[in-house]
């Protein structure tokens, strides 16, 4: 079962990192619109320093959607996915795998670069720290919450479109104690480690949720 | 792995509300080959897929004997119309992600594509492979893990001559070693004493007019013949257990697929979606 795990995480990432693959995408597209929206604004430092943490959660959200519809639809084109059927280790395994591996290649990239993109958006080193910690929590419950959307739409041809309006709604409470953690790391009446553990817990549950509704979206599939 | 049985009883299909075929019946013992035949849009693929866990049969039962706590999904290997190979990796690397993700592993990639006359092509894309093959490629993936029962649907389409040959022997291989196949084919396959199945489903009377064969679910009903490879021309004019209707020529409203020849093998999918 280890295995099966480790050849198919193994197999994701090669294939994210080979041409056409959706390794850096998200991270471009990240970019692009936390490059966007100080041009949007104008050059309100101030402004900016406030509003950054929620322009960095929402750029991360949109970056970890871009590719999402590619999750299980790729394997499903090209009947991969009948082949992930015949393991011994179950679908959940595959679909932990598979979200991991997409996690690996898209979130921890997001998180890693924010301190960077925070200079765009005129953070304080405190609130560059924070956005790294809420980012590296808080992205896997989005991958976790959209596997189950990229499940449900793996045999629909324009499935991407469908797949936002599906998760986005789902994906709201981990934006808001996300970006409350991030804003509480740099003032406000509320500790941090409190909207922190929330967004911890909302991880939590989605990778348990995640996995197994993935899991059973690929089983009825067809 | 010895002593495993796969049993079919009266196994019936639907797909969008129709009954593609249904009373279809078979058992499978080590060493025994199955190949099944029938038009396209017969329900061939389809079969197969039920038997690889992709479909819900809509009745009928599938028995596995003596496979322990495996299931049916865990004792087989499935080469359909979808190569299952990702464009971006090498033939290699394909199929030592299968002998990893697959379990039971056997021979390394490199002596598989060896076995299928790849050798030359382990290192590049298969996204430059050609169909024939990438097809290679996917059959080489039979090799790489033990899996007692093999489905295969229509393996030798884009294959060369020599190419069919070679997987012939590999199969007769797999049978020689306790292994069994399930074949679904338009071109012989040429493997000894192999059982054969032939799907065929009923046209509905004349009174439903021209293409009425997609409208009720219980008209669509199909009949099995068993028996060791009868000439596909012999089976005019053959009676139908079920039915004592007289066939009238197959009309349908798709042209291309209306003829009643077993031969349309342009590589379509027997599947109807």
């Amino acid at each position: 079962m280890i295995r099966s795990f480790n050849a198919l995480l193994v197999r994701d990432l090669k294939l994210a990192a080979r041409v056409g693959g959706s390794g850096v995408m998200g991270l471009i597209f990240f970019l692009m619109i936390v490059t966007l929206i100080p041009f949007a604004l104008g050059p309100d430092l101030n402004l900016l320093a406030r509003i950054g943490p929620a322009i960095l959660w929402i750029a991360a959200l949109l970056a970890t959607l871009i590719g999402l519809d590619r999750l299980f639809q790729a394997d499903q084109e090209d009947g991969s996915l009948d082949l992930l059927r015949l393991s011994h280790a179950p679908m959940e395994i595959v679909v932990l795998a598979k979200v991991i591996a997409y996690w690996l290649v898209t979130g921890l990239p997001l998180a890693l670069a924010a301190p960077f993109l925070g200079f765009l958006v005129a953070l304080s080193p405190e609130a560059m720290l924070a956005m790294v910690a809420t980012l590296l929590v808080g992205t896997p419950a989005l991958t976790f919450i959209g596997a189950v959307g990229a499940a449900l739409t793996s045999s629909l041809r324009r499935g991407g479109l469908i797949l936002a309006i599906l998760v986005l709604p789902f994906m709201i409470p981990t934006l808001i104690f996300g970006v409350s953690a991030a804003n509480a790391a740099v003032g406000g009446t509320i500790p941090f480690m409190t909207p922190f553990l929330v967004l911890m817990a909302l991880s939590l549950i989605a990778a348990v949720v995640g996995t197994v509704g993935a899991a059973a979206a690929l089983r009825s599939g067809e | 792995m010895q002593g495993l049985r796969l049993s079919v009883n009266n196994l019936a299909c639907e797909r969008g509300e129709r009954r593609i075929f249904e009373g279809v019946s078979f058992t499978l013992k080590p060493g025994e080959a199955l190949v099944i035949t029938g038009r396209n849009g017969a329900g061939k693929s389809s079969l197969l897929d039920i038997l690889a866990g992709r479909l819900h049969p809509a009745g009928g039962a599938i028995l596995l004997d003596d496979a322990g706590e495996r299931t049916l999904s865990e004792c087989l290997h499935y080469v359909g119309h979808r190569d299952a190979l990702k464009a971006a990796l090498t033939a290699e690397e394909n199929l030592t992600f299968a002998r990893d993700f697959l379990g039971n592993p056997a021979l390394k990639p490199r002596e598989a594509l060896d076995a299928v006359g790849l050798a030359h092509a382990a290192r590049l894309p298969v996204a430059y492979l050609s169909a024939g093959q990438r097809r290679r490629v996917a059959l080489a993936r039979l090799l790489v893990a033990h899996r007692p029962l093999w489905l295969l649907d229509e393996p030798t389409s884009a294959l060369d001559t020599a190419s069919q040959e070679t997987l012939r022997l590999i199969l007769e291989g797999h049978r020689d070693s306790g292994g069994m196949i399930a074949a679904s084919t338009h071109s012989p396959l040429f493997l000894k004493d192999a059982k054969e199945i032939r799907i065929e489903r009923l046209v509905p009377p004349p009174s439903a007019g021209e293409g009425g064969e997609r409208s009720e679910p219980g008209e669509g009903a199909s009949s099995i013949e068993h028996g060791p490879s009868p000439d596909p021309r012999s089976r005019e004019g053959h009676p139908l257990p079920n039915s004592s209707r007289v066939f009238p020529t197959w009309t349908s409203r798709k042209s291309g697929s209306g003829t009643p020849d077993p031969d349309g093998g342009e590589g379509k999918t027997g599947e109807v979606s």
